[in-house]
């Protein structure tokens, strides 16, 4: 039974990193019907401009070093700063894909629209790597890397407390800005239908610059979290994480908010169930992105709409 | 009623009175022949000392192999329209059951028939048998994968065979007898088999699967079948209003373009000797898709030129980083160029035809050439660049990227959109620009594309 509940908290935990790139997602795709195939990259941008920051503020990973091991304290402030910083750099780095390569492209087929996408991806990873070198480097820790015992044998370890703590903060801060702001309510609009929300005096192109900001900050604040509890970051690292928060997105309903988050939850805990107790029915660890994109498969053919998401029927 | 001797030789006009079975089987045949002539000259000797160096010899083959690929790729997403990304997940298929068979199960069998028949004809029999298998076991996958993804539309039947060709991949990666994560080159132990994956495949046999997928392909296109498939694409719901059934037609073309790219990664198995999932990644997938958008998605001369493109463009960026990078930004420039020319400039004479055809040609080449003599020669950009630390070789993908993204903001329909190249095109006259408006205003998208989805739920036709 602890076990269980063990592997249930870690499940949670991975789950609510993809519950914050899930949230990305869901957003552009309700406003503009365009899955934003960048959107794990900005999530990777997000953890390397955290790291920049980190090299600026002084904090380094080696021993003797300055960092949240050697002090034996979390460097709150510290944290606070990087993801503060990291979650600018990456709403303007999302801003700048809409503006250059979304933008122009909209008029065109579907297709057109995701080949971009796709292209926005790989021009993004491969400036990272061209620039930095696909080796992995390893994020300082600003949060002090000790544990808590819950009770029996559950431990549940800082970083997982930030974690947890952080995105649930900023999914209040979202859904504060959705329901009670006006550029919220314009969001909300212009996700129900373009051209009205045009007619009634919103600027789009603001609002959809909006939400590709508010999206990326929020996969930034995830590429920093995650950066504590596994500090070793990539260029690379934003591909597979990005598509598993797809898959969160369309298991909850894509365009649905609360769907999003619920469905990263369920992805991140069905992960950690399947790799806990995989080798109990004989499926390797290995077989642990097989999970994600099986469960979208099964959505998809079951029920398209998602969790939470409507069907909506189709009209000649 | 009397016959002479010479009503026996076939009169030149006669031979539009041939049946079309004959001349089919005559072409094939002259195929055939150019195609082992052709490969008795990729090696180095080659065809009386005139051989291919290994390298360009080795860019061909990959060539053909893309070829397969492309063309069977734009059976399903180009002319029916449905959007699929996991084309590399059936290649898989297609290599790792050609490898597995040929190393675990052939070795008696070839055996037996190279005591029949001399070792090329065994070769070639056990090598056919072997593509067949791996054809069947794509094409099942495909079924497998088709039956309850085609109802979906767009962006998700995209993400669905992109989730499929991962899980392929995955599966096979955790299957211990051909290799697991190390990748396969022979027979593992404590199986028995063959050391290694015999290279079947040289450039004879891509050569004739390429033209056999190509002829396939045409074929289907130009016939009652692709007439529904292209319907299907334009205007789904008409389609089926017109009595269509459009699934069974949908998995028709998958299972069909499944197939061929098992075919063609039955040959990448026995050409490449080794086979690793590292191979199969969602980008080869999307390589293929570039491969067909760069050509053009409704034409199978623009897949074929698209594949040639994509498989060389790695290798020139390699050796002419420069060249490429100044070539592809100035086309916009000498377009702009060109068309301030044309307009007042130029004789009647080259305004139109074949004429104009080459001036743009010219034109271009003229360009590129100056702005290499500026670029490289007198301002020495690659020791600058080089001087200041940056590697461009290490940037070739980035390029490649960026020439996408490029692609897809200026020539959303690729090089040859919707038609087929020709000589028809050196014929044809260019139009003049009614005042200002360029020929084909729409900028080529296609007519069921041509208004913008925005996002009304009114006229929405996706499955969510």
């Amino acid at each position: 039974m602890d076990y269980f509940v063990q592997q249930l908290i870690n499940g949670l935990n991975i789950g609510a990193i993809y519950a914050l790139i899930a949230l990305g997602y869901t957003m552009v795709y309700g406003i503009l019907r365009l899955i934003n195939f960048a959107h794990g990259d900005v999530y990777m941008v997000g953890a390397f401009v955290g790291l920049g920051l980190t090299k600026l503020l002084g904090y380094t990973t080696s021993i003797p070093g300055y960092n949240a091991d050697t002090q034996g304290h979390s460097l709150w402030g510290g944290l606070t700063l990087v993801l503060i910083g990291s979650m600018v750099g990456a709403a303007l780095v999302g801003m700048a894909i809409e503006r250059f390569a979304y933008r122009p492209v909209r008029k065109y087929s579907r297709m057109t629209t995701l080949i971009t996408a796709i292209g926005v991806s790989l021009l993004i990873e491969y400036l990272f790597v061209a620039q930095l070198g696909s080796a992995q480097r390893s994020f300082p820790s600003l949060v002090k890397n000790e544990a808590f015992n819950l009770f029996g044998d559950v431990r549940i370890s800082m970083p997982q407390i930030i974690i947890f703590v952080i995105s649930i903060l900023l999914m209040i801060l979202l859904q504060w800005i959705i329901y009670k702001t006006k550029i919220g309510t314009a969001m909300r609009a212009v996700s129900f239908n373009l051209n009205s929300a045009k007619l009634m005096g919103i600027n789009t192109d603001v609002v959809i610059a909006f939400t590709f900001a508010l999206g990326s900050a929020l996969a930034a604040a995830g590429g920093v979290l995650t950066a504590q509890y596994n500090p070793s970051i990539d260029p690379l690292m934003g591909i597979i994480t990005g598509l598993k928060a797809f898959v969160a997105a369309v298991l909850g309903g894509i365009g649905n908010i609360p769907g999003a988050v619920l469905g990263g939850l369920v992805i991140g805990v069905a992960e950690t169930m399947v790799v806990a107790y995989g080798s109990d029915i004989g499926l390797a660890s290995s077989y642990r992105d097989a999970v994600a994109f099986t469960i979208l498969i099964l959505v998809l053919l079951l029920r398209p709409s998602g969790l939470l998401g409507s069907t909506v029927q189709e009209k000649v | 009623m009397k016959k002479s001797l010479s009503s026996l030789i076939p009169h030149p006009s006669s031979l539009k009175l041939m049946p079309p079975f004959i001349k089919r089987l005559v072409g094939a045949l002259v195929i055939v022949m150019v195609l082992i002539a052709l490969n008795a000259a990729m090696s180095n000797e080659g065809f009386y000392g005139m051989g291919l160096p290994y390298y360009y010899s080795h860019l061909l083959r990959l060539a053909g192999i893309n070829i397969i690929l492309a063309v069977s790729l734009n059976l399903i997403t180009g002319f029916t329209g449905q959007f699929s990304i996991g084309h590399a997940g059936f290649m898989a298929v297609g290599a790792y059951a050609s490898a597995f068979l040929t190393v675990y199960y052939t070795q008696g069998l070839e055996q037996k028939l190279t005591a029949m028949m001399g070792a090329t004809a065994a070769q070639a029999i056990v090598f056919l048998i072997v593509l067949l298998v791996a054809a069947l076991a794509a094409a099942l996958a495909g079924l497998v994968v088709g039956i309850p993804s085609l109802r979906l539309r767009g962006d998700y039947l995209a993400i669905v065979t992109l989730g499929f060709a991962e899980i392929i991949r995955i599966l096979l990666v955790n299957v211990q007898k051909v290799g697991g994560p190390t990748g396969f080159s022979g027979a593992i132990a404590p199986w028995e088999g063959r050391a290694t994956i015999p290279q079947y495949a040289n450039f004879f046999w891509i050569g004739l699967f390429a033209v056999v997928t190509i002829v396939v392909v045409y074929n289907i296109v130009r016939s009652d079948t692709g007439r529904a498939l292209i319907s299907i694409r334009e205007d789904e719901l008409a389609a089926q209003a017109m009595g269509i059934n459009t699934t069974r037609y949908k998995v028709v073309a998958f299972v069909i373009s499944s197939a061929f790219a098992g075919v063609a990664g039955g040959l990448w198995a026995h050409y490449n000797s080794f086979l690793s999932t590292q191979d199969f990644q969602f980008f080869r997938s999307f390589e293929v898709i570039i491969m067909i958008v760069l050509g053009g998605m409704g034409s199978i001369t623009g897949s074929i030129l698209g594949a040639v493109v994509i498989t060389a463009l790695p290798e020139l960026l390699r050796t002419y980083p420069y060249e490429i990078v100044i070539a592809l930004a100035l086309i916009p420039l000498a377009a702009v160029l060109l068309r301030v020319i044309r307009r007042e400039r130029l004789p009647e004479v080259i305004r139109s035809g074949w004429p104009h055809a080459i001036f743009v040609l010219v034109f271009y080449v003229a360009l590129f050439l100056v702005a290499r003599l500026v670029l490289i020669n007198l301002l020495e950009l690659d020791y600058r660049l080089s001087a200041m630390g940056v590697n461009i070789s290490n940037y070739r993908l980035v390029i490649y990227s960026a020439l996408l993204i490029a692609m897809m903001l200026t020539r959303p329909q690729g090089l040859l959109g919707h038609q087929e190249l020709g000589f028809h095109w050196l014929k044809r006259a260019q139009k003049r620009p009614v005042g200002d408006a360029s020929v084909g205003a729409s900028g080529g998208v296609p007519i069921a594309e041509r208004d913008a989805p925005t996002a009304d739920p009114y006229k929405e036709t996706e499955n969510r």
